[in-house]
């Protein structure tokens, strides 16, 4: 094949030349050539099929953008990738990077620049965002006014600081003076449609700067899966074993489930999470339809299927969240004033209720029961870290749960999932499930490299399976764990376990701290100061730091010991230690699985 | 000396070489105590943690539910308190309570060698407690292992004068038979460790005893020590209101290992009196016989009870007295006539009062309408005399001024305590030891069984017309005899869960052991036996004849004369 000008992108200078020099060059050299010109897109290809040949490459290509992603579970690089594949299948030149691998400097080269973010805890960035986010929020962020944004937002719309991570990278990239080219979009639990739509819009405007309009429909799909479940079609996972791990006069109940994955086709790696589609407890569902005045037999129509409104509230809706966005929605049936609550302190007032108390409290309403559903949204699934490692106990999955209870506004609570498990599930039963990958939180490639875990209560559970997978292949690295919870006769999670591996040498070390054993309170980080020296030495070895557990009940706290750990027996700064810290972040060699 | 003997030659026994390897009872208790991650400590440590005065234990009611779970037993320790004659202070009376409600298991144990036991303290917490005592001069140590233990002595309500003199002597053999070594001083109480200064053992040498050893002193009619289960039995000698001396019985114990028939109890033999003035001297000597010819290769075969029968009474007389540099004097006449407590208010001959509680099987706790560990507390708060823990594991609140007396019994009243008296006279004299749940050798239940079965056979009792008839009736869980069961005339040691085996015959005063009567059975058998003895009792007595003597006469069981001949002439159908 001859280039032309006709048949190509190509100017006349450079058809010419490259008609000079193609026919002369050897096999290796257009392979290397080949190579050369389409490395750019080896990011974008990840998730995609690899562009062919020379022929590709002599498409228009005029449009560069740059995808960023903050990604604490996952779901966020997940689009990002198969976003980055589409566009590179519509010809743009595309770069798709982690937040913590992007240097900010280069913003201002960008023409555009897409970010999808997710949040987590309560509002905080994920981890491998926090130096971009901080970057572009303090003084030395430029000005961007030759930049075009535009930001996908994930989060869950029963927290109080919804989107919030994507919502501040909106607003302050507009105060940067970049212009966005589609309106931000702010997706809850059920993530998948809202940012399909998002993407189409984006690629659209995108598209519109290189007058192209054709926009290439197909789909970019994840690699082909190895199992026909997911979140859309969970398995009906089987509860081979239940056990309350605490014992009586705990404060806790913290359930070991093993569940059966047998014929599921289902695997997952350590660090991994399982979602679990709860359902409603009945009770509170049908003292839901009570306070409602429904019939609970009055048929409505809930995603294309007509069940009863009891099963409705029951199995597929969330019922036990009152969420701003939820609150703004129900408003409109009622001839009470709700601004109270929606300009008052709305966090104050949604915790500890449910549908039934603001149903309570807000009518009369004035709906049907369809009207009443449609304004619901499903019942989100809950993601748990996996307590066990596939490789030592294959077609099973174990989870930690915490059954959440406390009492508020003069009724008992619990979790949804956790309170089905504790109070409704038994052996025997199944659930509904899915496995989702982690890539934050994997066990380092190198069987050698020493690892600290440090996990909290339920936040032992991936440590558990990271053990668990050492001890099946024989990994030699040295392991640390500092596990810590309230007392240590009621609540040592895996005591046995952790005593057996640390007698045949797969735990190499492991110290604990049970905060009510003792008048003064004693956690996770006030012995991982207690050993300073030794972790710096650990780390000093090249050791990756794992943290498990409650953002703010521990993480937070953790994260500081390190900190003061790096500064002291470094005896750097703490603008270093900082430095340090993120670098290590960045290396995959401090990951977290908070909540 | 006529006869040559020497100690039994061998492989030493694992705990002998615990001992020897021990430097003087340290092993590696500190850093055991220290390790975080489990509740127990090394097979070693656990022996020498007895010489201090603790055995590990678990709770094995829990073991399976906490096995289920992933936790390993409930490792706990158990502490007695070494506490001479069962005497204790208010202030320290207050310490236990507030230790036990914070540290340990939220009772108190009084044991049947009038010590107190604290149960259910964690690894971490036992130095903790260990410092709680030193701070009211309590300690526990020599409490438990291979050394003296606690020496017990009558509480003897009536003779105030007398108690005190015999309660110092009790006090004395106490603090001169202590191992010397700073041991527990060092671990427990971070004393200094002195460098250079070798611990030394003047008295039982670095391997300390073959056994465990018991002393206790009885004031004759009462015979509430149990002066023949005793290693030692010193029977006061008290003449004209003035102790004298005491008769010197040796080699009592009441252990032995179901199925071996070489190993059984035995009664202390009486070998002579000596003056008071000697007596510390006396035990030492004693003490040290054992020491020299005890047996070291086999544990079971190796309390001081072995050795007299191995030796031979005669013999051990004549070393004695060798030893002695003098000889024992001819044993004067002593007589018993009870080993009960006199429950409520009796008058001594100071003037002073003192109270005993009923406390059955010596639980000190609070239960619902039945607030004894309070009212004790209450007490303990204004009381001026002392408490004193008594072999049947009641408690006497002693010496209160005739002024106090009326504000003690007002407490007595409002916190619905009890004398006991209106319970039924077997009851008075029941012994039962701890066993399960914390017990690692229990085979059967016994403190938490024996109050109900007792409940049951007081309808057998009422139905005789035996209310008011003492008979002494004891439980052990297992056959190492802590309740002295095999002493009882009525006795049960426990076989395995919900069965026993039961004895009879043992005399009231303490002067016979029993006989077995039937093997492994469970409670219908044991009421329906029961039933037909009782009954026969009832109608075929004869004036004054306590029931022990009585199953005798009729033949249900053969007198067992020696713990030679205990496990001879058990009947056929056992």
């Amino acid at each position: 094949m001859v280039l032309q000008v006709e048949n190509s992108p190509f100017t006349e200078q450079q058809v010419k030349l490259l008609n000079e020099l193609l026919p002369n060059l050897t096999d290796n050299q257009k392979i290397w050539l080949n190579g050369y010109l389409s490395a750019p897109q080896a990011v974008a290809a990840q998730a995609t099929a690899v562009l062919e040949g020379l022929q590709q490459v002599s498409k228009p290509k005029t449009i560069t953008a740059t995808i960023l992603y903050a990604s604490q579970t996952g779901n966020s690089q997940k689009l990002a990738e198969c976003f980055g594949a589409e566009l590179a299948q519509n010809q743009v030149d595309v770069n798709v990077a982690s937040m913590s691998d992007f240097k900010p400097k280069d913003l201002k080269k960008l023409d555009n620049l897409f970010i999808i973010a997710s949040t987590h805890g309560e509002g905080e960035a994920p981890d491998n965002a926090i130096g971009f986010y901080d970057f572009l929020h303090s003084k030395r962020a430029p000005k961007l006014d030759q930049l075009n944004y535009a930001v996908l937002a994930l989060g869950d719309s029963s927290y109080e600081f919804f989107c919030k991570t994507g919502a501040d990278f909106d607003q302050r990239l507009s105060e940067l003076g970049a212009t966005a080219i589609a309106p931000r979009v702010d997706c809850d639990v059920d993530y998948e449609d809202d940012a399909a739509a998002w993407l189409t819009t984006v690629q659209q405007a995108l598209l519109k700067q290189s007058g192209q309009t054709e926009v290439a429909t197909q789909t970019v799909t994840a690699p082909a899966p190895t199992s026909t479940y997911n979140k859309k079609n969970p398995f009906q996972a089987e509860i081979l074993e239940k056990i309350n791990l605490n014992m009586d006069g705990s404060n806790k109940e913290t359930y070991h489930i093993e569940l059966s994955l047998e014929g599921s086709g289902l695997t997952f790696e350590p660090g991994d999470s399982l979602g679990i589609i709860p359902q409603n407890d009945p009770a509170l569902a049908a003292q839901l339809v009570e306070v409602l005045g429904f019939d609970a037999t009055a048929q409505v129509t809930v995603q294309d299927t007509t069940v009863t409104v009891l099963e409705a509230l029951t199995n597929t809706l969330e019922i036990t969240v009152v969420s701003k966005p939820l609150v703004q929605k129900l408003a409109a049936f009622t001839k009470t004033d709700i601004t109270p609550i929606l300009e008052g302190d709305f966090h104050a007032y949604s915790y500890g209720r449910d549908l039934i108390d603001f149903v309570t409290e807000y009518g009369p309403f004035d709906w049907t029961p369809q009207q009443f559903v449609e304004q619901l949204r499903a019942i989100p699934h809950r993601l748990y870290s996996i307590a066990s490692s596939y490789t030592a106990n294959p077609d099973e999955v174990h989870l930690t749960i915490g059954k959440v209870a406390y009492e508020a506004n003069g009724r008992a609570r619990t979790g949804v999932t956790s309170g089905q498990v504790a109070e409704r599930l038994e052996i025997g039963d199944t659930v509904s499930i899915f496995t989702k990958e982690n890539p934050n939180f994997k066990l380092p490639q190198d069987a050698d490299t020493p690892i600290i875990m440090i996990g909290a209560g339920t936040g032992v559970a991936p440590f558990r399976s990271f053990v668990e997978e050492r001890a099946e292949t024989g990994a030699e690295g040295k392991s640390w764990l500092f596990f810590g919870d309230q007392c240590f006769v009621y609540d040592f999670l895996y005591q046995v376990e952790w005593l057996n591996y640390l007698q045949d040498g797969t735990l190499t070390k492991m110290d604990v701290a049970f905060s009510r054993d003792q008048a003064q309170k004693i956690y996770v980080q006030h012995r991982l100061l207690e050993h300073a020296q030794e972790v710096y030495e650990w780390l000093q070895q090249g050791a990756v730091i794992y943290v498990c557990g409650d953002e703010k009940a521990m993480a937070k706290d953790v994260h500081e010991a390190l900190l003061q750990i790096i500064e002291q027996q470094g005896n750097i700064s703490r603008e270093e230690a900082v430095e340090t810290l993120v670098q290590y972040q960045q290396q995959k060699r401090y990951q977290r699985d908070v909540y | 000396m006529t006869k040559k003997v020497e100690a039994p030659q061998g492989k030493p026994s694992a705990n002998e070489i615990f001992k020897d390897e021990s430097n003087f009872l340290r092993g590696t208790i500190e850093q055991s105590f220290k390790e975080p991650l489990s509740g127990k400590i090394p097979e070693m440590d656990t022996q020498l943690i007895k010489f201090h005065g603790s055995y590990m234990q678990d709770n094995r009611d829990e073991r399976l539910t906490r096995q289920k779970k992933k936790l390993e037993p409930s490792y706990q320790f158990m502490v007695r308190v070494r506490t001479p004659g069962g005497t204790a202070t208010p202030e320290q009376w207050l310490m236990m309570d507030e230790a036990a409600n914070t540290i340990g298991n939220g009772t108190l144990k009084v044991t049947t060698r009038q010590a107190f036991q604290i149960h259910g303290i964690v690894k971490w917490n036992v130095k903790t407690f260990m410092q709680k005592m030193d701070s009211v001069l309590l300690d526990s140590l020599a409490a438990c292992g291979d050394v003296n233990r606690n020496v017990m002595n009558g509480v003897n309500p009536h003779q105030s004068a007398t108690h005190a003199e015999i309660y110092d002597y009790a006090a004395q053999i106490s603090e001169h038979l202590l191992p010397r070594t700073q041991a527990y001083h060092e671990i427990w109480l971070d004393g200094e460790k002195v460098a250079g200064t070798p611990d030394i053992e003047p008295i039982y040498g670095e391997h300390y005893l073959p056994r465990k050893f018991k002393i206790g002193l009885a004031v004759p009619p009462s015979n509430d020590v149990d002066v023949y289960s005793q290693d030692i039995g010193l029977i006061a000698i008290v003449e004209d209101g003035e102790l004298q001396g005491f008769n010197i019985a040796v080699g009592g114990g009441m252990g032995m290992t179901h199925g071996e028939q070489e190993t059984y109890p035995q009664l202390a033999r009486t070998i002579g009196y000596v003056a008071k003035e000697k007596i510390v001297d006396t035990c030492e000597k004693i003490l040290t016989i054992q020491r020299d010819y005890g047996n070291r290769t086999n544990r079971k075969n190796a309390r001081f009870k072995y050795t007299i029968d191995r030796v031979g009474i005669e013999w051990f007389k004549e070393e004695l007295n060798r030893r002695l540099g003098y000889d024992v004097e001819p044993t004067r006449e002593a007589v018993f006539e009870s080993r009960g407590d006199d429950y409520g208010w009796t008058k001594g001959t100071d003037g002073k009062w003192h109270f005993t509680l009923f406390i059955e099987n010596g639980r000190i706790k609070d239960v619902d309408g039945y607030p004894l560990m309070t009212g004790i507390r209450e007490i303990a708060k204004v009381h001026t005399g002392e408490f004193r823990m008594t072999a049947n594991q009641n408690l006497m609140i002693a010496n209160v001024t005739p002024q106090k007396k009326r504000v003690i019994q007002k407490l007595i009243e409002d916190y619905n305590l009890t004398d006991g008296k209106h319970y039924s006279a077997i009851r008075r004299n029941s012994i039962a030891c701890v066993s399960l749940p914390t017990c690692g050798l229990a085979m059967a239940e016994a403190e938490r069984y024996l109050p109900g079965l007792i409940t049951k056979i007081d309808a057998i009792i009422d139905e005789a017309g035996l209310h008011e008839e003492e008979i002494v009736i004891r439980m052990s869980g297992c056959p190492n005899g802590c309740s002295r069961a095999a002493m009882a005339e009525i006795g049960f040691i426990g076989k395995g869960p919900g069965r026993y085996n039961m004895y009879l015959g043992a005399s009231f005063i303490g002067d016979r052991l029993s006989k077995m009567y039937l093997e492994n059975i469970d409670e219908e058998r044991i009421l329906a036996e029961l039933t037909t003895l009782l009954n026969r009792y009832a109608t075929e007595r004869e004036e004054g004849e306590h029931f022990g003597d009585f199953v005798v006469r009729i033949g249900v069981v053969t007198a067992t004369t020696d713990g030679t001949n205990f496990h001879a002439n058990a009947p056929a159908h056992a």
